[in-house]
This record gives structure tokens, C-alpha cells and sequence, in this order.
């Protein structure tokens, strides 16, 4: 009887210690995994609206001063179409928006930056666009001519982001071990990202003029190249729901995706509510997004927003 | 190597039991073991799951799992914790759009045909024929499936007239009692119905009136565009159906839009002014682009001298508060539900207020102020 019970008791005890033993190793090997595991995407969201509203009016009036946006669209002559579109409509709502050109043109205002090398026109229009406006704005959105942007969501996204931390947000793209933000999306950095970046193009072995050594690598992965070695890295942004909100594809385009992928939940497994950007719009197209997105609206919805955003004076279409 | 060891000390014991004579022992002890094997287990389990829950939820949706394991000193610090949030539309009121729906009863019909079933009313009624009060869809031939109606006609352009009769007869047969306004679409239509209950709030179901996009010849006081939609009273409803009892109106016509209209004007049924309040048109015979970009319809275009009131090209074209669009395929169903109930600029202060006056001066005067508070705004950053 009592053998009984001691041998009981040991197998017990056995079995206990056993157990922890294998549990324990379990742990070391998963926090080992976790740790050597390079981490790969980062992602961002947007604010959480109840935090936003339980911030007093004095600082919603602060943060709202505080979100400047300039914006840089990289035209070429042959882009007239979209850039004349680009001017008469979303670029209106930034604060400060330039058309940087490969050429000057006789019917627009442009920065000039004569080449039409991408890479070498992305690097001349931050450098200029840091020098000019590195006292005045705290963000900068790069975009390209069939991007339409919704500035009033993009400052949204930004609310309670300090600038003066390296952000570099759009849609990012894994490239082997790099991870880029795709130009097509639109580019946002803040304005410590872009001081990073000033200093490192300066360097011709980190960040060099010609792009990459063997072959040409494209702009946005050689932005993203530069950026993280001035440890900056992309971040993937998305709204509460994990969608994303810089979309390089146009409303058109995602529509139709999800009407083969998703045809039962077209529209809600589509876009975000809060989009910023889509990308391969026709001139057409962006005075269509312009009444679509500022004016056309169902009567009897209201919204309890954070901010309060005026439309531009002088304009017609929003 | 501990399983192995432990697997070692096991056998040992094992052995011990094994010369001992008791089997008893031995199976006692196995059962030790396996009983305190699984009570430890379940109690890490549950220590486990404790932590997960306790995990920070910097970043809830994402797919990786944790981040707690990420310190490089790269990191960004000062984000926010985020919490998840059910849904975008947690801030929305729309209590008024709720009014009205229960003030303002609209029954749709929607004009169709068998073939277009899965093509084209599938999309509609994905979309924006929820929003009806009642939907009805029309068709030559009953499908209990879908459903749809069937209305024991042929199919073709020129039975438009004869459908559209007797699709007004059905409903005054057997919803007349369910509505006080009555909508005609095709199944290439797009109706916003809050900005249609806007409209009609201001005037009674029990006026002989009805609604479109008014048109200019043939018809003294107009006729609505079929494409575009129009919307008869609950009284204007009556008199067309009684029209035909009584052979007022004929039921023959190749041009179903101002047949109808022609019969509007016999019965004493008012063309009514869709305009919002600031002369904006509202129901649309084409798509969105078609009207928004200048020189898209060519000056020799018909509509141009259809066009009741002078017609405009350009933002000028169409109202905020738009009630229709046509000649809308599948893509463009979603495309315009997207804009219109989903995406919006966060914060963004309207530029037309429906609910101000209709006086032209008092818009301006409102655009006046608006201007001085961005100047104040401008004067007090610098």
C-alpha cells in the first residue's frame, strides 16, 4: 500500500518535472525564434477615433496647425494631361503644393530639375524641397502625375504622429530584404526623414547619383536604399481595419478585383473609407474622384470629426 | 538531452518497480506521471494564455503576432496604442437619413429582363435598391429566385411603354397602400435614395406631380428622361393607372419616356422642378464623367437641345446632392456606392449647405465668412 502510494507519488513528481522541462526549452526555443527572426513588415495605423475626440479643442486647434503638407509632384512634358488634372484638383488641398518637372514648361509653373532620370529627379526635388522648406512644413507627400491624393485623410493618418520622428509611410513592397514604399501610392516623410535623407545623399558611396551599380534599380527602391541608411524604414500604413490606405491601383481597378475575388462584399472588401491615395487614374478620372470624393454625398449622414478642414478659396470643384 | 535523461531516470524506476515484485506499483507509477504530466500541462496552458492576453496590442490587425519582440533602436517611439475599432462608420449620425427613410416612403421598380438578371439587376440590387422602402423588379417573365415580377410581355425597346403600364399597374395593385412615392429605374440606373427623400420631403404624395430629369420637346410642360428615372406622387400615381382604364392616355408608343409624359400632361400631373436650391440639376441621363468634363458630349450632341432648363457641362453640371446617374455598368454600381456611402474626406466643411436658404446672397455671405476665418487662421500662424 504505502509502496504503492510513494511509487504514485514519484510518478507524479516525475511527470511534473518532466512537463516543465519540455515547456520550458519549448520557451527559450520560441523567444530564440522570435529574436533571430528578422522582423519584416512594419505596419502603421491610423488614430483611434475616441482618442482623437477626448482631445480638448485647444488641442485639436494645436494639431491641426501642426500638420502641414507640402506636397512634390514629379511631372515630366509629356504628363501634361495628368498635371494639368493634378492642379486643377486634389493638389489644391495641400498646403503648399510644386510640381517639380524634368523641364520647364510655358503653360505651368514648375520647379525645374533638368533631367529626366527618375531617380535624379526625386533626389534633386527633396533636396530642394528640404532647403526651401525645411523651417515650414512638417510633412512631405511625393506623388506621381495619375496619383489623386485626399489630403484631408492623409493629415487624418498624421494626427498624432510627431514629425520630428523618422516616418516614411505609404504602400510598401518586399524587394528580397528590402522593403520599399511604392511610388505609385505616394510617399510621405516626415520632416526628420527628410533631414536624414539631405545628409545622406550627400554621401556618393551610400547613396549614389547613378543608382544602382550593376543595373538600374528603380526610384522608390533606391529612396528606400538611401533612407535606410539613415535608419529609416518603410512602414505599410492601413486604417483600423487593416486595409490599406494608400492604394497604387485605381478605384476602377480594385472594384473589379474584388468583384472576382470577393463577389458577395464588393464594396466592403474593396478600399478603406479613409483612403489617401489611388494611382492610375486618367486626368478624366481625377475630376470625377474630385466631385465623387468633396461633393457628391447621401443627404442626412453627419460625422463627429476631430478636425475641421475649410474648402480652398477660389475653387470650383470641391 | 532532458528527454533523454528524463527518459533515463523513467527506466530506472522502472527496473526498480519491475524486481520489485508489485506490477501494481509500476502501473501506479505510470499513472503518477501521466496525471502529473497533464496537470502541469493544463497549468502552464492557462499561465500562457494569461501573458498573450496581457501582450500590449500596439498594433491589433497585424498578421506577424507580437512586436514585443522588436527593439532595434530604430523603432519610432511616441506611437500611439491602438485599439481596434469596429468599424469606420462609429462616428456616423444618420439619424435624419433614418427620418426621412420612415417620413418619406419610396417604392423603386426596376425595369429588367431575363437576360439581364445576373448581368445587370444583380449589381442594382447589391447596391442601392436596398435602400428603398420596397424594390420591385420587373421583368417579361417571373423568377421566383431573384425575385422578380413578371409582367407577361415581350422583351425589346419598343415594349418599354407597354411594360412600363403595366409595371405601374402592378404596384398600384398591390403596394399602392405600402408608399407615397413611386420610382421608375432601369437596371442600368443609379439612385441615391437619401438625396431623393431630400426632394420630395418638401412637397405631399397627395399632389399630382412627379420628378425626373426634365426634358423640353414634344410636351408643353416637358417630360422626364426614362434613363435617368422619374418619380411619380402617390396622386399621380392613381390618375395614370385610372388613365388607361379610361383611355385617356394610349398604351401604344415606341418612346416609352415621353409617352408617359405626354399622359403626365393629359392627366394634369405637374413636371416637376428636380433642381436643388441652387439650380444644380439632379437626376443625370448619363454618368458621372459625361457630365463633369467639358467638351465630353459634343455640342451636336441631342441633349443639348433637350435639356429643359439651359444644360451645363463642368462641376456646374450636377448637384451635390445628385439623385441619379445612368447608362452605370457593373464596375461603376460599386464605384459610385464607394463614393458615395463609404469613402469621404475626414473633417472636410461642405461648400453647398442644403439646409441654408435659397438665397444665392446668403451662400456668398457664407463663403465670405469662411474665407475670413482661413485668413484669421492664416494671419495668427505667421
Amino acid at each position: 500500500m504505502i509502496s504503492e502510494s510513494s511509487s504514485f507519488i514519484k510518478g507524479v513528481v516525475l511527470g511534473g518535472v518532466f512537463c516543465m522541462l519540455v515547456t520550458l526549452l519549448g520557451h527559450i526555443k520560441v523567444g530564440h525564434g522570435t529574436k533571430a527572426h528578422h522582423h519584416e513588415h512594419h505596419h502603421i495605423q491610423a488614430p483611434n477615433k475616441e482618442d482623437v475626440l477626448n482631445l480638448s479643442e485647444g488641442e485639436r486647434v494645436e494639431l491641426s496647425k501642426n500638420i502641414n503638407v507640402y506636397c512634390i509632384i514629379l511631372v515630366k512634358p509629356k504628363d501634361l494631361g495628368h498635371w494639368a488634372a493634378a492642379r486643377e484638383t486634389w493638389s489644391k488641398h495641400c498646403d503648399k503644393a510644386e510640381f517639380y518637372s524634368s523641364e520647364k514648361v510655358k503653360v505651368f509653373d514648375s520647379v525645374a530639375v533638368n533631367t529626366n532620370d527618375m531617380w535624379a529627379m526625386m533626389r534633386k526635388a527633396y533636396k530642394i524641397a528640404y532647403e526651401r522648406y525645411k523651417d515650414e512644413f512638417s510633412w512631405f507627400f511625393l506623388a506621381y502625375p495619375t496619383t489623386f491624393a485626399i489630403i484631408e485623410n492623409l493629415k487624418y493618418f498624421l494626427l498624432k504622429k510627431d514629425p520630428s520622428q523618422p516616418f516614411y509611410i505609404g504602400h510598401t513592397v518586399k524587394s528580397g530584404d528590402l522593403e520599399y514604399v511604392d511610388g505609385e501610392g505616394g510617399i510621405v516623410l516626415s520632416i526628420e526623414s527628410l533631414r536624414r535623407l539631405s545628409r545622406v545623399l550627400e554621401d556618393p558611396d551610400k547613396c549614389p547619383e547613378q543608382g544602382g551599380m550593376i543595373w538600374k534599380l528603380a526610384e522608390d527602391k533606391q529612396l528606400a536604399i538611401c533612407l535606410k541608411y539613415g535608419g529609416v524604414f518603410a512602414e505599410n500604413a492601413e486604417d483600423s481595419e487593416g486595409k490599406d490606405v494608400f492604394n497604387t491601383k485605381s478605384v476602377g481597378a480594385l472594384i473589379k478585383e474584388a468583384m472576382s475575388t470577393h463577389p458577395q462584399q464588393v464594396v466592403d472588401g474593396c478600399c478603406s473609407d479613409m483612403a489617401i491615395t489611388f494611382s492610375g487614374l486618367a486626368p478624366n478620372h481625377m475630376h470625377v474622384m474630385m466631385y465623387g470624393v468633396y461633393r457628391l454625398r447621401p443627404y442626412g449622414h453627419s460625422y463627429r470629426d476631430a478636425l475641421v478642414f475649410l474648402p480652398p478659396p477660389g475653387s470650383d470643384n470641391d | 538531452m532532458p528527454l533523454a535523461w528524463g527518459q533515463a531516470v523513467s527506466m530506472c524506476h522502472l527496473q526498480e518497480m519491475a524486481s520489485s515484485k508489485s506490477l501494481m506499483n509500476l502501473l501506479t507509477f505510470t499513472f503518477g506521471s501521466a496525471i502529473g504530466f497533464f496537470v502541469c500541462y493544463l497549468l502552464f496552458s492557462i499561465i500562457l494564455e494569461e501573458q498573450v492576453k496581457i501582450q500590449p496590442h500596439v498594433l491589433h490587425n497585424d498578421p506577424h503576432g507580437q512586436h514585443s519582440a522588436d527593439t532595434d533602436n530604430n523603432q519610432l517611439q511616441g506611437q500611439m496604442n491602438f485599439n481596434a475599432d469596429a468599424g469606420q462608420h462609429k462616428d456616423e449620425d444618420k439619424n435624419i437619413a433614418e427620418g426621412l427613410y420612415h417620413k418619406v416612403k419610396i417604392l423603386c421598380w426596376v425595369m429588367t429582363g431575363p437576360q439581364n438578371l445576373e448581368k445587370k439587376a444583380k449589381h442594382v440590387k447589391a447596391t442601392w435598391a436596398q435602400r428603398c422602402n420596397k424594390v420591385l423588379f420587373m421583368s417579361s417573365e417571373e423568377n421566383k429566385d431573384f425575385p422578380a415580377v413578371g409582367l407577361e410581355t415581350k422583351e425589346g425597346r419598343d415594349q418599354l411603354y407597354w411594360k412600363t403600364i403595366k409595371a405601374f399597374q402592378y404596384v398600384y395593385d398591390h403596394y399602392f397602400d405600402d408608399a407615397d412615392w413611386f420610382m421608375k429605374a432601369d437596371d442600368d440606373t443609379y439612385v441615391i435614395l437619401d438625396n431623393l427623400r431630400w426632394l420630395l420631403s418638401k412637397y405631399s404624395p397627395d399632389q399630382p406631380i412627379y420628378f425626373g430629369r426634365r426634358f423640353k420637346p414634344y410636351v408643353k410642360q416637358g417630360y422626364m428622361s426614362g434613363g435617368a428615372g422619374y418619380v411619380l406622387s402617390k396622386e399621380a400615381l392613381k390618375r395614370f393607372v385610372a388613365a388607361f382604364k379610361t383611355n385617356k392616355c394610349t398604351h401604344s408608343s415606341s418612346i416609352e419616356d415621353l409617352a408617359l409624359g405626354k399622359c403626365m400632361e393629359i392627366i394634369n400631373v405637374e413636371a416637376g422642378d428636380s433642381r436643388d436650391t441652387s439650380g444644380r440639376e439632379t437626376f443625370h441621363p448619363f454618368v458621372p464623367e459625361h457630365h463633369l468634363i467639358r467638351g465630353y458630349l459634343p455640342k451636336t450632341f441631342w441633349y443639348w437641345n433637350y435639356n429643359y432648363y439651359p444644360a451645363v457641362e463642368g462641376p456646374g453640371c450636377c448637384s451635390d446632392l445628385a439623385v441619379s446617374f445612368h447608362y452605370v455598368d457593373s464596375v461603376t454600381m460599386y464605384h459610385l456606392e464607394y463614393l458615395i456611402y463609404h469613402l469621404r474626406p475626414y473633417g472636410y466643411l461642405y461648400r453647398y449647405n442644403p439646409d441654408s436658404s435659397k438665397n444665392p446672397e446668403e451662400q456668398s455671405k457664407n463663403e465670405a465668412l469662411e474665407n475670413d476665418q482661413k485668413l484669421k487662421q492664416k494671419s495668427s500662424e505667421s
